[in-house]
């Protein structure tokens, strides 16, 4: 093994303490069975959970904070052609950070090894192990750390450890040996009495949070899909986590099944990375022990240090050049590197729930709540939109382009659903799927910083939204229909506050034109989300024909304010819709309410100083800023021009934020317009929402019904004339058996039995000569030897 | 003038069907053992008969001389039969010693 940072080892510690968990948590629920007292089961198993998270995040704060002086993360990056300092009244960013495409292997740093000296790097990269190597082909555990892996690790792992924490208040009637789910009716009519699984519910979080880690240091693109599918199979288990509920048994299919059709495209991108490019690494770094022969990376073939993709223009299309390779001719079609980029986008489609493949999202809501925001925030919607980033440099424009139509499809979509959702899970679900066709929508924008930044702020801001509601679940004994709730702010007020904090921070409000200490007044989603309105807008200025893409978001930016706060006022607001239940209604145990509070509180200020602060700062460091290709249709907005638009955009998206905020407050809040008169009067499209655009019935009639169609057929067909020749053989074989056995039967046994017989009946007649009389023996010998003697004379007479 | 072989051999005969008589009609083991002697005895008297009357040198009496140590050797053996008979019959009739009948 080489040698490797410590920044990287930390990460990786903090990577396997998660699945150290797993396998102790999974076995100690055995031994929390035998816990004395009865009643209830250990807590064991949680607290080991939050300690292994807790733990990983201690480790990746540390490399954070290590990574942020060893490289500078926080100081601003100055430009390649075309970047510009974000924050003009910072001009010192200039002289103090000069960052430049890592060329460790390229250069004379290459004896400095992998580690960064000083600025010239920002990434680290390296083989922790090596599973494998066939031929050319090289399977290995890599790590590839720069600003966004650590910048992910420490959200993934703080929101997760806030996740347990609430985990275990939320999961604590599990810890009995005899729990009744009442949602499960049996025959009898009775409810389902089943052993709690608290134990395995935490070791199913352990492993998902191994796994959501081990794809955000992964260093190669084989590692990816592998933890990728281990998110995929974790998030199986967890939303099926009541299994014997039909619905979350469905759901759990449903979740692997459409992640599967993604993923599809996924093995497609990375056989045809792989045939065309030879490696799955991300990028170069010094392997073996002299560090002479690095192996480059997948983004640097394709992306020379300045980002510029080397296409060129044959008789038979367009190729791109490999860069950076040993065979200088190598290239590659130009379309297959579009499709190899529209296939890894597919597997990001299924992972983040993209259009056209969002459906199985709100049915995850099945699962329980501590999950929903696991996968909601820091996990399995995460995964998708950060590969899309981190393979960024391998998309090609048109690429982009379709990233950023499904994104811009995805969140109007998702939004319009989200207004008609009484569910108070499925409106957040809705609410998810939405924000990430923002994410997506931005990167496919060429905005790879205001993504990512709207990723973390969101994980914050949504994580915190769904423990709300699982407190809210909680407190009214797992009701999560909306309209039967209201006024619950008096009953529960930290939650209800929490919730504010989180729904006033997706909606993007701020206090326009008054800022305190040089900042704006203003939680973490106005940031982000302005970030990509201004991206989206200067876009649109740049290619008119896509105006589309920058209408989308800032309309849905509206809506997104419109049905947040719908939410809010349904369940907090106003009066009790259902005595009975507000009156049972309670405030969460302090367990659950802390980590509302703490997950507020980074709602609220990840995102301070938006894109001059340090979080989108820090992000920046890994952005590889693609330089404009010769002839593509497609011209993306550089840094300095979404600068210019950005007042107009934040004073724009504010605007419609307020007023979809107005028209939710009169609405849901004041009662006029009464929100029933409006639903009677658009029937058709309130039933239209309802049914989520039909989308289910949709794939119902085109695939599902369909292959059931054919399944009947060959069912039929199977039963007609595969059974019927295979029935034919066994017949055959049945009736030449049976012949056989009366051949073996009657003749050969008879005749083997028949000398045995005869056998035996000649020995039992030549026992009588047998008397045991010495004399008659003398007798007989006497008379033997005459007879001899005459029997010779006679036959052989002598001549 | 020389005595016949002729004469010998009828000696010879008479005393091996005597053997044999002895053997067949005698039930006292100890009999039987006697006709045994006998016949061995007989073929005694053919064998010096014939070493001396053909040219078979001193042949016949080596063979009656190993005849005569293996008559002594087979009484030996057949007296402690014959001993270990009575001690489990009480008798040395040799009829009753037919357990070996088929």
């Amino acid at each position: 093994m080489t040698h490797i940072d410590s920044k990287a080892w930390l990460l990786i510690i903090a990577w396997l303490l998660p699945l150290c968990g797993f396998v102790i948590e999974v076995f100690a629920g055995y031994w929390s069975h035998r816990c004395p007292g009865g009643r209830y089961k250990s807590r064991t198993a949680a607290y080991l959970a939050v300690g292994c998270i807790g733990g990983g995040f201690l480790l990746s704060l540390s490399a954070l904070i290590s990574g942020i002086s060893d490289w500078g993360l926080l100081e601003h990056q100055t430009s390649h052609s075309q970047a510009a300092p974000l924050e003009s009244d910072n001009p010192d960013a200039h002289a103090t950070a000069h960052f430049t495409v890592a060329n460790v292997p390229h250069g004379e740093d290459a004896d400095t090894g992998e580690t960064g000296h000083g600025g010239g790097q920002k990434y680290v990269s390296g083989e922790i192990y090596t599973l494998g190597t066939f031929g050319k082909l090289r399977i290995a555990i890599d790590y590839y750390v720069d600003s966004l892996t650590l910048i992910m690790f420490t959200m993934v792992t703080l929101i997760a450890t806030c996740i347990h924490v609430f985990a275990i208040g939320y999961m604590d009637d599990e810890r009995t040996e005899d729990h009744t789910d009442h949602q499960v009716h049996l025959a009898d009519g009775s409810h389902l009495h089943r052993p709690g699984r608290f134990y395995l519910f935490f070791s199913y979080m352990s492993l998902f949070c191994f796994s959501m880690l081990g794809l955000v240091l992964a260093g190669n693109i084989f590692m990816v899909f592998v933890f990728w599918e281990l998110v995929g199979i974790c998030s199986y288990l967890l939303i099926g986590f009541y299994v014997e509920r039909r619905s979350a048994s469905t759901a759990a299919n449903k979740a692997f099944i459409v992640n599967r059709v993604g993923d599809f495209g996924f093995i497609i991108g990375l056989m045809i990375l792989w045939t065309s490019f030879g490696t799955f690494g991300f990028k170069s770094y010094t392997d073996g022990n002299d560090g002479a022969h690095p192996e480059p990376g997948l983004f640097e073939m394709v992306r020379d240090d300045h980002g510029k993709v080397d296409v060129e223009k044959t008789d038979h299309g367009s190729i791109v050049r490999i860069q950076d390779h040993d065979d200088k001719s190598a290239s590659i079609p130009y379309w297959l590197l579009v499709a190899a980029g529209l296939g890894i986008f597919a597997g990001c489609v299924g992972k983040s729930a993209q259009f056209p493949l969002q459906t199985w999202l709100p049915d995850a809501m099945e699962g329980p709540t501590p999950v929903s925001a696991l996968v909601h925030s820091a996990t399995m919607v995460a995964a998708g939109v950060y590969l899309a980033a981190r393979f960024f440099p391998v998309f090609l424009p048109e690429v982009l382009l379709t990233i950023a139509y499904v994104g811009a499809i995805t969140l109007f979509v998702a939004a319009t659903i989200a207004i008609v959702a009484t569910d108070i899970k499925r409106v957040l679900a809705y609410s998810t799927i939405s924000q990430l066709g923002y994410m997506m929508l931005a990167i496919g924008l060429g905005g790879w910083g205001a993504g990512l930044f709207h990723l973390i702020t969101h994980a914050f801001f949504k994580s915190l939204m769904f423990l709300c509601s699982g407190s809210v679940i909680v407190g009214c004994h797992h009701e999560q229909e909306m309209p039967r709730m209201g006024g619950l702010r008096k009953k529960m007020p930290i939650t209800a506050c929490t919730m504010l904090i989180g729904v006033i921070a997706i909606c993007g409000l701020a206090v326009p034109g008054v800022s305190l200490w040089g900042y704006k007044i203003a939680f973490s989603g106005y940031h982000s989300k302005d970030a990509i309105v201004a991206t989206a807008m200067t876009y649109a200025h740049l290619n008119p024909a896509h105006s589309l893409l920058f209408l989308a978001p800032l309309v849905t930016a509206g809506i997104t304010a419109f049905y947040m706060f719908r939410l809010w006022f349904y369940t907090f607001a106003g009066e009790p819709r259902d005595q009975e239940l507000y009156d049972h209604c309670h405030e969460s145990p302090r367990v659950m309410t802390v980590p509302l509070m703490i997950l507020a509180f980074f709602a609220i200020f990840c995102a301070v100083g938006g894109e001059g602060g340090p979080l989108y700062t820090a992000i920046s460091h890994s952005e590889t800023i693609p330089e404009h290709i010769a002839d593509s249709a497609i011209t993306l907005p550089s840094h300095k021009q979404i600068a210019g638009y950005h007042q107009q955009a934040g004073i724009l998206a504010l605007l419609v934020a307020a007023v979809g905020t107005l028209l939710a407050w009169l609405m849901y809040g004041v009662g006029r317009p009464d929100p029933g008169i409006i639903r009677r009067q658009f029937a058709g499209t309130h039933e239209f929402l309802v049914e989520k655009w039909r989308f289910d019935e949709l794939y119902d009639a085109m695939f599902i019904r369909p292959v059931h169609v054919v399944a009947a057929w060959f069912s039929s067909f199977d039963r007609r004339v595969l059974d019927g020749v295979l029935h034919w053989f066994a017949h055959t074989g049945v009736v030449l058996a049976r012949w056989n056995r009366w051949f073996d039967e009657s003749l050969v046994d008879g005749i083997v039995n028949w000398i045995a017989v005869r056998v035996q009946a000649i020995g039992q007649s030549l026992s009588v000569v047998q008397t045991g009389r010495l004399r008659q023996y003398v007798m007989f010998i006497a008379l033997g030897v005459v007879t001899l003697f005459l029997l010779m004379f006679a036959l052989f007479p002598q001549t | 003038m020389e005595t016949p072989l002729a004469y010998y051999l009828f000696v010879g005969a008479v005393l091996f069907v005597s053997g044999i008589v002895c053997m067949a009609t005698k039930r006292n083991g100890i009999a039987v053992l006697m006709g045994v002697e006998l016949v061995l005895n007989g073929a005694n008297v053919n064998f010096v008969a014939f070493a001396h009357y053909t040219p078979l040198g001193l042949d016949g009496q080596i063979v009656s001389l190993f005849v005569i140590v293996l008559a002594a050797a087979e009484a030996a053996v057949a007296l402690a039969i014959a001993l270990n008979f009575y001690n489990n019959h009480q008798t040395i009739d040799v009829d009753r010693g037919d357990k070996l009948r088929g």
